[in-house]
Parts: structure tokens; sequence; C-alpha cells
């Protein structure tokens, strides 16, 4: 009898039926997620205590639930919070299993090197950690000066240890969250409305006629309140147009899908723009009142017309001038999704900008069901003095390079800390906080590179993520249910707050972040950065200034407040100045055009894949967060590797058979350390394959995430730099399958 | 009375939300699942249909399981939701082979577990977690016999189908389609 228990080879009903749910049945050996209290509790015997979910970036606010012997239960959305709607997604719902992986980094490591030239990690008390940070600290600031330390960073704990640089004299940071992820959309849409995207994005979907996805995948992409009102979209019967390679999750619920030919769709986006103008479809008023550069944009996509789009995307004429019209049709409620990882082919700023385009001439900005006005509450700043400033930061290490850029570039600090490429001002040492860079950031070598350079790395983790291994000092952080942190104040429909405070005490001998970057600063002498002694007095005094209080806050959560901006939409015909140069949307931008930049979008070609080569597509899976939720065991249950999808007519042409594991081979010849399983499906092109992001961990000391699947950013090598703004183009990467394990890496696992 | 789910697959995502939020809420041991989804493609690219559906146990009214269990220790309760109690089972699989759905596991303490619809959250008047938790929304439960029931509302007006309707088991798990 088949069962649902065996993982890839389930078929209960109908044909191509795979099952999540369940991988490790059958192994002997039960890890129980609660070996005393097997039997559900009443939620009436639980104390819930206030939270914002870290396990992904949207923040969603909840109810860590903990019982009398105290431990936590469950964690659950808070109905209040406009992120989650008392809904948390399975990441959130499986954030407990961040608190109680028995893989956690449990005290401070320091690298030790023995006699004969090997090096290990030494158990390390606190202070010996913390004197060793401050002490290389002080070094490179008396040898180098303070802006010669640089900062990886993310989230919280990324944003902890910019405090911490800050206050020292550095502003030599950089997140992987724009030049390798949000960055286009950033510079793009800024150049066009004179305001960015933010998070969570102003996107109307829940009020929407049309929904526009190019590439995004709502759904697999599992941003909570996104995917809940997409599904409103649904109830509504709002129109949901998909360009996408792959038939994801959000094309399987779209009115339409464009299977487009990827790397293509700047010329798709001008076609629509094309049948817009030449049908007279635009929305006149809104042109006319709000943009600037209608008629260079009228002249420039004069001959993109459907049939020059067809030769181009695959998409039939028809289609394009179909999907065109029904956005008109629905104008101005239409959301044409600016997207969130859009780093893709180099030109990626460009395509925003065409997207941006795209939107101005549906009048489908600050209109219901469009992009709404957002607006943030904004939190005082304690009682600080004022950074001191740095002779140089971030912006300089561009070298004049990428104009646009609005935040420090990844690859640039990657770059600098390497004295052989000769940066005018060189990186000599990094904090590392919430960002696992090896699995993170493509070309590897030059990561690697880097860090050989540097004369010192401290990672503060939660989990011995791959990055720790490179690491001379180890900082252990407590999970986000363990500690008190910055108040969320994220951009949305209303002004809104949230309190992330510990549901329990930190385990074995993990610290919050504040308080590790206190510790630190304490000891460089920076004491009047840190004028307290516990976070929550920060917090609390935050919080009376904006009416409320901690005690108020650990009730309820979650508090709204009145917008003071005006109202969530533009008036109609209400006077508005934009900030851009002209004060006018900029269909044609002043901002590129003065850059020696395509003032208007234009479709350039770009490389295919070789004879026998196929596009790397990467994505997510809507239980994982990029490659830090791989060893968290209750989304280990849910997914616990990732699989290369291949069309059955390449996997026949291959001889590829479901689950055969592969090793995936590049251009470059790069190979993956770990083979991958083959997933045989019709829900991608046959130009192309498709892997979701985040698997293949290299470090042991993640017993469940070890070696399962391959990492997509191993064979990410050929990338296509944004010259607007530095982003990391990676979807110029063809692989090929090895069927055989490669001597390559026989040789690895032997060393 | 009579406890019913509907499943609306236009909606659901495949995420497993339902199934992580069923093992934190009853302690259900990881390796092991209440409920699951199953993903569903047919067509040739480019012209495919996608379906996912949150699975569980159909709390059958005509339930194989209960019929076979030697002991009693599966049985039907109040409102038709099929239970299992764990001191009388002797853990012999019976109804494991029974179910058309494979919807029980043998729990490592000895005796079968399956899906409860959350009785003792029902029983307070709140909706199962997998309900309670879903972000799409895709997931209905109420009393069949009450017409306002989110679940009576949910089949009204709309097409829905059950899974294995030849097994004759009168599967009370409705997948809107």
């Amino acid at each position: 009898m088949k069962t649902r228990r065996d993982f890839l080879r389930i078929s209960t009903v109908g044909v191509g039926a795979t099952a999540l749910g369940l991988n490790a049945f059958g192994k002997g050996k039960f890890k129980w997620f609660d070996p005393e209290a097997d039997e559900p509790v009443s939620d009436e015997d639980l104390t819930p205590y206030a939270t914002y979910c870290e396990v992904c970036f949207w923040k969603c606010a909840g109810w860590a639930y903990v019982d009398k012997a105290g431990r936590i239960r469950k964690v659950v959305g808070n109905s209040d919070d406009p992120h989650s709607n008392g809904r948390l997604c399975p990441r959130g719902t499986g954030g407990v299993g961040m608190y109680y992986d028995e893989d956690r980094l449990k005290t401070p490591l320091i690298r030790e090197t023995k006699s004969d030239g090997s090096q290990y990690f030494r158990k390390a008390s606190w202070d010996e950690a913390l004197d060793l940070v401050a002490k290389k600290m002080k070094e490179v600031k008396e040898n180098y000066g303070p802006e010669a330390f640089g900062l990886f960073n993310h989230g919280n704990p990324g944003a902890h240890l910019e405090h911490l640089l800050r206050a020292y004299g550095s502003e030599s940071n950089a997140e992987p969250a724009f030049a390798n992820c949000r960055g286009p959309r950033s510079s793009a849409y800024f150049s066009t409305f004179g305001a960015y995207i933010g998070s969570p994005e102003n996107t109307d979907i829940r009020d929407t006629e049309c929904l526009v996805l190019i590439g995004s995948h709502i759904g697999e992409n599992m941003h909570n309140s996104q995917v809940q009102e997409m599904s409103a979209a649904i109830d509504n019967g709002a129109t949901i147009i998909t360009v996408d390679p792959r038939f994801s999750t959000a094309a399987g619920h779209s009115t339409h899908w464009l299977p487009i030919k990827p790397s293509t769709d700047i010329a798709l986006l001008l076609a629509w723009i094309h049948v817009l103008i030449y049908e007279e479809l635009y929305n006149k008023k809104f042109v006319d009142k709000y943009t600037f550069g209608f008629d260079q944009l009228k002249e420039h996509v004069k001959n993109m017309t459907p049939e020059w789009a067809y030769g181009i995307t695959d998409i039939e004429p028809a289609m394009i001038r179909e999907t065109a019209r029904a956005m008109a049709g629905a104008a101005p409620a239409v959301v044409v999704h600016p997207g969130r990882h859009t780093v893709w082919y180099g030109d990626d700023t460009q395509r925003e900008r065409a997207m941006a385009i795209l939107t101005a001439l549906l009048g489908a900005w600050g209109k219901r069901g469009s992009l709404y006005l957002p607006e943030a509450v904004s939190v005082p700043k304690f009682p600080q003095p004022g950074y001191p400033e740095p002779e140089w930061t971030w912006k300089d290490l561009n070298e004049g390079k990428f104009p646009l850029a609005t935040m420090g570039i990844t690859t640039e600090l990657l770059k600098a800390s390497i004295p052989r490429l000769g940066y005018k001002h060189q990186v000599k040492a990094w904090l590392v906080g919430g960002t696992n860079l090896p699995l993170a950031m493509p070309d590897k070598k030059l990561f690697k590179e880097a860090a050989d350079s540097v004369e010192f790395i401290a990672v503060m983790d939660t989990m011995p993520m791959e990055v720790t291994g490179y690491a001379d000092v180890v900082l252990p952080e407590a999970t986000y249910l363990e500690r008190y942190d910055f108040i969320r104040a994220a951009q949305n429909r209303v002004p809104n707050i949230a309190l992330r405070m510990p549901a329990a005490k930190p385990k074995y001998e993990s610290k919050p972040g504040w308080w590790i970057a206190k510790q630190i600063g304490e000891r460089l002498g920076l004491h009047d950065f840190y004028n307290y002694d516990d976070f929550s007095e920060v917090i609390d005094w935050q919080l009376k200034q904006l009416g409320t209080s901690l005690e108020e806050m650990k009730k309820i959560g979650v508090k709204s407040f009145p917008r003071k901006s005006g109202p969530l939409y533009l008036g109609e015909n209400e006077d508005f100045t934009f900030n851009t140069n002209t004060g006018k949307v900029e269909l044609y931008s002043v901002d590129f055009s003065d850059h020696g930049f395509d003032p208007i979008p234009v479709y350039k070609k770009h490389p295919e894949p070789p004879q026998n080569f196929y596009r790397l597509i990467y994505g997510r899976a809507p239980m994982h967060t990029f490659s830090r939720t791989s060893n968290n065991h209750n989304l280990w249950d849910l997914m616990s590797e990732n699989s290369v999808w291949v069309n059955p007519k390449v996997a026949d042409l291959w001889g590829l058979k479901r689950g055969q594991k592969v090793w995936l081979k590049n251009q470059d010849d790069a190979v993956t350390s770990f083979p991958v399983a083959v997933r045989v499906t019709e829900r991608i092109r046959w130009d192309s394959v498709y892997m979701v992001h985040g698997f293949g961990h290299s470090d042991k000391k993640l017993s469940r995430a070890f070696g399962r699947g391959a990492s997509d950013e191993e064979m990410i090598t050929n990338v296509m730099v944004d010259p607007v703004m530095g982003g990391t183009g990676m979807r110029g990467n063809f692989i090929t399958f090895l069927k055989e394990k490669p001597a390559s890496v026989e040789k690895e696992d032997k060393a | 009375m009579r406890y019913a789910m509907a499943i609306d697959t236009k909606k659901c995502v495949g995420c497993g939300d339902c199934v992580v939020a069923c093992q934190t809420e009853n302690n259900v041991p990881h390796g092991y699942c209440r409920d699951w989804i199953v993903e569903n493609v047919s067509g040739t690219y480019p012209s495919l249909d996608l379906e996912f559906r949150s699975e569980r146990c159909n709390h059958c009214d005509n339930a194989p399981c209960v019929r076979c269990c030697p002991t009693g220790a599966s049985h039907k309760a109040e409102g038709g939701i099929v239970l299992v109690t764990h001191d009388k089972c002797i853990g012999c699989g019976a109804c494991i082979q029974s179910c058309p759905y494979d919807a029980r596991y043998p729990h490592p303490e000895g005796y079968v577990d399956k899906c409860t619809f959350c009785i003792h959250r029902v029983e307070k008047g709140q909706n199962p977690a997998c309900v309670d938790v879903c972000p799409t929304h895709c997931l209905h439960f109420g009393d069949l016999d009450d017409p306002n029931s989110d679940v009576s509302l949910a089949l009204k007006d709309r097409k829905w189908k059950v899974l294995a309707p030849e097994a004759g088991t009168k599967p009370q798990l409705y997948y809107l389609i």
C-alpha cells in the first residue's frame, strides 16, 4: 500500500502528487517536540508573551504561549497586527523550532591554532570573547582608523551591531538585503516616484482589481499579509496576471499565466507600455497632471509592438494585448508588484523602472487597490550623544561607481577587504550579525578570499551557520523568543508598533544581541551610547514618549496610532509634489540621464544557455527562510532538502528519473558540494531548472541540514553587476547534470 | 450536529502552516503528522493545472477504522468526530490498514494517533488550530447542521468534491474546486 509517509513516492489520489509533511518516519529514533507533555494544553492554561517573529523579516507580531513549567508551547499571531492578522505563516508557527534547536551555538567560541598549525574552536567565557573583540576593535582603530572595521548586517541582530560600530566611528556596513536583493527596486522607484517601496510593501492587494506579478512568487514567498491579501483578491474576483518561466503557485492561482522566456521581461513590459499608449488606454488624467517625459516615452516605445515582443519573450501578441487591456480595465486599482528579490540580470534597475512606468501609466499610485501611501510611527531616539563622523563610509568604497546606490554594497565591502584589489579605502576586520554570507552571496571565491584577507572576524548568530566557520570569535545570540529588541515600527496602512519581549530565559549561555553589543561598547569606553542596564529601559522610555508603556505593550503586543500624514489615498485631482528632480513622476528619468544611464528602459539581449546547459532559476519555499531555517526541526519536518526541477523533456533527454541524485556543474566548472534530487515536473520550462534557495549546508554542526540538498549559491559564479546601484544579477548562470560523483568533490571529501 | 471541514483549493498555497500548527498544538512528535499537503499537477507545459490540498482524517460518517477496531478505542464522539482512546488502543494497526486516506500513524508511545479536529479547542468554541492559522483562509470548520456555520457558508454556492468517494466512507472533508 502506498503511504503518505513514503516521501516523494506518494500518490494518494491523482497523478503526479507529492506530499510534504514527513521525512523521518522509520528512522527508529524519535525526537520529541516536548517529551514531558504530550497532551494538548488549553490556551487558558498558558501564559502569552508578546513577540514579533524573526524567522523572516516581515516581523509578524504574535504571542509565545508558555506553560506552567516555563516551556514555550507554541507561537500564535496577534490579531491586532496588520503584518499577521492573527495568523503566522509556517515559519512563524514553527519559530519554536529555532528556540528548541539542539544544534544552537551554546557558548562563545575562540579560534585557536595548534603547534602543528591546525585550527580549532575553543569554548570560551563571555569575558574572554568580549575582551578579544574589544581588543581587536581598538587595534584596528589605532592602526587603520575605525572605518576599517566593516559590518555585514541584517535584521535586529545586525542593527545592534550597527549601533555599536556607528558609536565606535565606522559606517562601513552593508547588508545582502540591498545589493543582493531589493536594491534595484529601491533605486528605480525612488528615481521614478521619489519614494521607496519599503517593507512591508505598500501594495494594496486586498482591494485590487488586478494583480500583476513579474516573477514574484507570493505563496512560495510567504510574506504573510501579502499572502493573505492575495487570497482576499482571489475571493474578490481580481484578475491575477503572473509572468514567470515557472508555473509557480501564484501562476497556478492566476487568471493569466505568461510563461515567459527568462531574461526578456523588459521587452514584455515595453510592449505592454506600447499597447497602453498606442491604444490610448493609459490614464490620461494622471499622466497629464503628475508625470514628466510622456512624449519621449511614447516615441521610445513606438516600434515595441506585441509582435516585436513575441519574438523575444515567447508570449503571443494576443495575450500581451489581452493582459494590457485587463490592466487598463482595472486601472487605477492595479498592483504591478514591484517584487522583492530583484537582482536577476544586471539591468534590474531598468526592469524595475519599466514596472514603475507601467504603474504610472495606469495611474496606479496612491489610489485604492494600487500602491497606497504608507505611514510608519517615528520612534523617538533614546537620549544619547550623536555618532562620530567617519572619515569615509560605505559610499566611498564604491569609488564613484553605482551612483544611485542607497545602501552599502556587500560585494564592494568584500572587495575592499582584499588588498590585492587596491581599493583606496581598505577594510581590515568584520563584524557579522544576522546573515550567513557564504549561502547568502554569489561568487564564493570572492567571499573566501576576502575572509582570508581580513585580520579579524567576529560573528554573532544563534546557529552554527557556515559564516561562523570563518570567525575568530563566535558570539552565541539568544533567539528572538528569549530577548528584548528594538520596537517594530514598520510602515503600513495604519502606523503601528509591536513589542518583542523574552518568553523564556536564554538557553545555554546565549545572550541577547543588545547585551553583546553593549558589553563590547562598554569595553571600548562607549558608555554614553549604552547608558542603561537593560534594553527594556530603552524600550520603556521610547514607549512612554509615544504615549504608551512597556507595561501596556506587554498586554497588547501591538498598538496602532492615527495617521498624521493624511489619507491613505490621493484625493481626486489633488496637487502633489513628488520627491524627484522635476517634482513629477519621471517616466523619463533625469537622474538616470544625468548619470549616463538610459533615461527610459531599453531591452537588451542576455546570453542564453549553451548546449546541454540550463538556466538556473532559484526561489523560495513557503516553509523556509533562506538558509537560516534549514535545521529548524519543525520546518525540516516539512521540507528537509531542495530538489532541482527539470522539465520531463529534459529528463528524458538525460535519462533522469524522479528522485535521482545528481551533482550540478555550471558554466565556470563549479560543482555543487552535495548531490540534489531531481524533480521531474511540467512546472518548469525546458530551457531552465529551478531550485529552492538555502539548502546544501556544509557545516556538520547542523545535524539535520548538513549535506541535505544543494546550494544554488555555489552555482552562481557569474555575477552581472548593475551599473546603476551595484546589484548582483544572479540569473545568468547555466548548469548541467553530473550523474556520477565528480572527482573534485571526492577529493574535498577526503580532505 | 455534524462537524465538517471545507478546504478551498482555489486559495491553498500548500505552505504547510496547518501541519506545523497541528504539530505544536497537539505535540505531535517530530517525524509524524496528523495533517499534510498534497500537490497535484496536471497537463503539459504551458497548459497546466495545479491543486494543493490540505489533507487529514475525513471523520467519515461510515468510518472503517471504527468498525474494524477490536477494542473500541476508535470511536465516534459528539458531532461525528472520530477519536482514538489512547488507553484502550493496543496499537494493532487494523485501523491504519482500513483507512483509505492513510490518515493514521502509530504513535511511538504505542497507540494509534490521528487528527481530532482539535476537539479540546472545539469544545471551547474555538476552531481547530489548522483552521485558525491558515494565512490564505482556505480552511472552514463548523457544524453542517447549522446553515450559518463557516463550513455551511463556504459550501454554499461552491462546487466541491470529496476524496475517494468510491470507498463509501462518507467523508466529511469537502474540497472546494
